[in-house]
């Protein structure tokens, strides 16, 4: 098939960007999102352009790498699916596409496609682990584990990272990012002995890189590459409220 | 120079207890002054760099991502290895020993696969301490499945996302050694060289992916936890971005580089679809735990899989080789699967594919499930979808992918399946406390050569990862550094550090004006296409001598043809690439060298001369039962040298999984 794509084009940090309109021909349906990219960024090689730069990795929607917004929406039209895992059988011959990356102010853009996410980083720093030093753990089964519980915090360990939440909500919250790990944690008994101060640190800190605040649109959800829910924003906010009632005040 | 693997005397099982109790120690004070560099952040890396941090040495880490949390074991799916004997089946640390040393085809060291085994079991306390979220059953406990070559159940698992959930578990214990300043993270940063003073490693050149400059770090130490180099053969089950850079710039710098030729084709990936296919998805190993693997009887059988009766399938891996079925080593499934398709009974468009079939399982658990819930007399629909269920929570994510690659649903239909590249057990020569042939310069993970012989057998690459980082390193470290702690930090002014920095900057210049004709994706598909077809599934001594003289002629247009567009000032992934596609190519030549130097089949490496009557690998004993160390000599240049193995516990026999 063949395509017209209208693409964001930025030379770094500093510059003004714009869309730029390529064609591409002889698209087939077998081809991922990016392996179409791929044949367009082959394309300007050929004619001695710039290729378009873009994030991307493990190409099977788990390291959390790519970050398109394709026609308005993060991670383009399927349900459950990074930009990566997006095949190019949803596409017609003729169609236009329009390719922008996440648009946040926690995430200014590096060049075209690519953003820095480090925002995310340091949020994980202000309290998204366990405190245990190696070598000090007890036997595994020591510690039985109710399995729905166990299960419910795998589902929020799935969080890849994407920031396609982010892109996707209309203030840039990043409270599903934020919630999936806290609840990761919080379901634990393992998480426990540190679970008001991590809840209260982690939103301090998602304010500080300027994340903007939820307000229960549930975008985040829907557009969530692996479907995480928003009950863990719930369950954020409860854990926020009843540390902060239990005096925890953010570490300085 | 004679190799010295220093494994520690005494017998096997008190190798590593002897070696933790006699090593140096550094003390607290002494270790705020020492600095380590990590190259990478996978499981080697993330956890080497968390453990280093917490024991309070100045640690350094780089990576090429734009998080540490995106590094590619994340997308390990099956599970992890440990000798628990939870599931009480006669699982011990001998037998995980045993395993892999077989599964290995004997081509591996006892001394470092023993102590591997025993770390196992700490190394899945520790992530459940981090709060790694593993498969329970309902009584609390951590659930267990099998993997290839073994006949316990002894793979702790998360869903098919086991890589992701122990990287971050791991990636949070970075996190916190960052926030709590012991870790300063580069993210976004290559290494691309090592430098040396007075023949130790003293640091790096590092180059910011971002703004293009070079920087120095200094480092009393560099670990080099890179990963391996399937992507070598362009297609593999690698991530775009996985190298050989930092590991091939080490070899350059005199660090040895062991069994090049050793690379794990793993039987079951979704197959290639057309020459815009940019990589390779894996479908995780543990689904052999379920799936059936099978072929039609009757050659070029175009019929659907659902047209074709019980006996007119070929279950050729339970035919075969009935004492392990479809869980047999990943290299002898591999080759069984190509032999079925070159034989005509592939299926699918392209016919190099075969069938991993759920179908039977799907009604097996559907049945279990029934009976739990008092349904005894459950039609077949409500089986089939109680079964569907079952599988769902054991494989869904896996499922989920395979659909929206291939457009077909595996609940339904059986997979197609075939042989990908997937990892590399070849790797830097190391010794017992894994540090190469270069002072100061260690290698943990899939970087380094140590653990797997010939073959690895599935779900130890994690533990491998972590076994290093968590628990070896540490020790290790210790022990080399506390010669070290009168060592002042070198400033980055000093000489060697402007001449490797200017050597690094000259290769990039020299690579940007070219200016050719042909892009670098071009030239990393042509290397691949060369080294799957006579580097591949099956090699001979012919294709291999063709192979040499085609990538020496690969590298001779690349060097006069590449063309690479922007400048070197700005976030550039084509020039990123180019480097790592110049070093793709040596090392190809490297492993095809290797390869042709080993006149035997072993493991993964099959060599076509050297078979038995029935197909399986027929290994050389008295000749090659040695790791082939290759010393880098110059351009094209290298010398092979010899780590005999000694077996004193196993006594290697023609395997056998029948």
């Amino acid at each position: 098939m063949n395509l017209t794509l209208k693409v964001w084009r930025q030379k770094n940090n500093k510059a003004k960007g714009s869309f730029e309109t390529f064609k591409v021909n002889g698209i087939s349906s077998e081809m991922s999102f990016l392996e179409m990219f791929d044949v367009l960024n082959e394309q300007l090689v050929a004619e001695n352009k710039e290729p378009v730069a873009f994030d991307h990795d493990c190409r099977e929607g788990i390291c959390g790498a790519c970050s398109m917004y394709i026609n308005g929406r993060a991670h383009g039209p399927w349900h459950h699916n990074t930009t990566c895992q997006l095949h190019m059988r949803e596409y017609k011959d003729g169609d236009t596409i329009v390719v922008e990356p996440w648009r946040a102010n926690s995430f200014p853009v590096i060049k075209d496609l690519v953003v820095d996410r480090s925002a995310f980083d340091r949020i994980i720093q202000s309290g998204g682990y366990i405190s245990v030093n190696t070598g000090n753990a007890v036997d595994a089964n020591s510690l039985p584990i109710d399995k729905q519980r166990a299960d419910e915090s795998f589902a929020a360990a799935t969080c890849i990272g994407c920031g396609a939440c982010v892109a996707a909500c209309p203030n840039t919250s990043a409270m599903l990012f934020v919630s999936a790990k806290v609840s990761h944690l919080a379901l634990l008994p393992q998480g426990e002995p540190e679970r008001q101060t991590r809840a209260v640190n982690m939103i301090q800190q998602m304010d500080t890189e300027g994340f903007g605040s939820c307000t229960n649109i549930g975008a985040c959800e829907a557009e969530c590459p692996k479907g995480i829910s928003l009950e863990n924003i719930a369950r954020l906010n409860r854990e926020y409220i009843s540390s902060v009632f239990a005096g925890e005040e953010p570490a300085a | 120079m004679p190799l010295n693997s220093k494994i520690p005397a005494g017998p096997l099982e008190s190798k590593w207890k002897t070696y933790k109790s006699t090593c140096k120690l550094v003390n607290p004070a002494n270790k705020r002054q020492l600095e380590i560099i990590v190259i990478g952040t996978g499981l080697a890396g993330a956890s080497a760099a968390a453990a280093l941090g917490e024991m309070g040495y100045k640690v350094k880490a780089f990576c090429f991502q734009d998080s540490p949390r995106r590094a590619h074991s994340i997308a390990a799916q099956g599970g992890i290895n440990a000798a628990k004997n939870y599931q009480n089946d006669g699982d011990s640390t001998f037998r995980l020993f045993y395993d892999t040393v077989k599964g290995g085809d004997y081509r591996a060291r006892e001394g470092n696969v023993y102590r591997l085994a025993e770390v196992s079991a700490s190394i899945i306390d520790q992530c459940v301490a981090q709060g790694v979220p593993f498969a329970r059953e309902y009584g609390g406990l951590l659930s267990n499945r099998s993997f290839g070559g073994t006949q316990v159940q002894r793979t702790f698992y998360a869903a098919g996302q086991t890589g992701q959930q122990l990287l971050i578990g791991a990636y949070q214990a970075l996190e916190r050694q960052v926030s709590l300043g012991n870790v300063e993270m580069y993210s976004r940063h290559e290494m691309m060289d090592v430098v040396k003073i007075d023949g130790v490693a003293r640091g790096i050149i590092a180059r910011n992916l971002v703004t293009g400059e070079l920087e120095r770090h200094f480092g009393h130490a560099v670990l080099l936890c890179s990963g391996g180099y399937g992507n070598v053969f362009y297609l593999s089950t690698n991530a775009m971005g996985s190298n050989v850079s930092a590991a091939w710039k080490a070899h350059k710098q005199g660090a040895f580089f062991g069994n090049p030729c050793f690379t794990q084709i793993h039987p079951t990936c979704i197959p290639v679809s057309g020459d815009h296919q940019s990589k390779l998805t894996l479908m995780s190993e543990s689904l052999r735990n379920d799936g059936r693997i099978w072929v039609p009887k009757q050659k070029n059988d175009s019929r659907k899989a659902s047209d074709i009766p019980e006996e007119e399938r070929d279950y050729y891996l339970e035919r075969r080789y009935p004492a392990f079925g479809n869980l047999v080593p990943r290299d002898v499934a591999s080759r069984a699967a190509k032999e079925r398709c070159d034989e005509g009974y592939g299926v699918g468009a392209s016919k190099m594919a075969v069938y991993l079939d759920f179908a039977a399982a799907i009604m097996r658990y559907g049945k279990i499930e029934a009976n739990k819930q008092g349904q005894h007399n459950a039609d077949a629909t409500a089986i089939r979808a109680l079964g569907e269920a079952v599988v769902k929570e054991k494989y869904g994510n896996l499922f989920e992918m395979y659909e929206k690659i291939t457009g077909e649903d595996p609940y339904k239909m059986p997979m197609r399946i075939y042989p990908a590249v997937h990892y590399t057990m070849g790797g830097l020569w190391v010794d017992y406390e894994l540090m190469t042939t270069v002072p100061g310069l260690y290698a943990l993970g899939e970087a380094n050569f140590s653990d797997h012989g010939a073959n690895r057998l599935g779900a130890s690459a994690l533990m491998q990862g972590l076994a290093d980082g968590y628990f070896v390193i540490p020790y290790t470290m210790g022990n080399n550094l506390a010669d070290d702690i009168r060592t002042k930090a070198i400033p980055t002014d000093h000489a060697a550090f402007v001449a490797a920095e200017k050597e690094v900057s000259d290769r990039i210049n020299k690579l940007m004006s070219i200016k050719g004709k042909t892009s670098v994706e071009a030239f990393h598909k042509r290397l691949g296409k060369i080294m799957w077809e006579k580097c591949g599934m099956a090699r001979n001594a012919k294709g291999l001598t063709e192979a040499i003289a085609e990538i020496q002629a690969l590298k001779k247009e690349f060097w006069s043809d590449v063309r690479i567009p922007g400048d070197i000032n700005e976030f550039n992934p084509e020039l990123d690439k180019a480097g790592r596609v110049a070093d793709f190519i040596e090392l190809g030549e490297l492993m095809c060298k290797d390869a042709l130097n080993r006149n035997e089949s072993c493991g993964g490496h099959f060599r076509e001369e050297y078979q038995t009557p029935d197909g399986e690998a027929m290994r050389q004993d008295d000749l090659y039962s040695y790791v082939a160390a290759w010393e880098y000599k110059g351009d094209s240049q290298e010398e092979l040298h010899k780590e005999d193995l000694v077996f004193d516990v196993v006594h290697p026999s023609q395997r056998s999984y029948k």
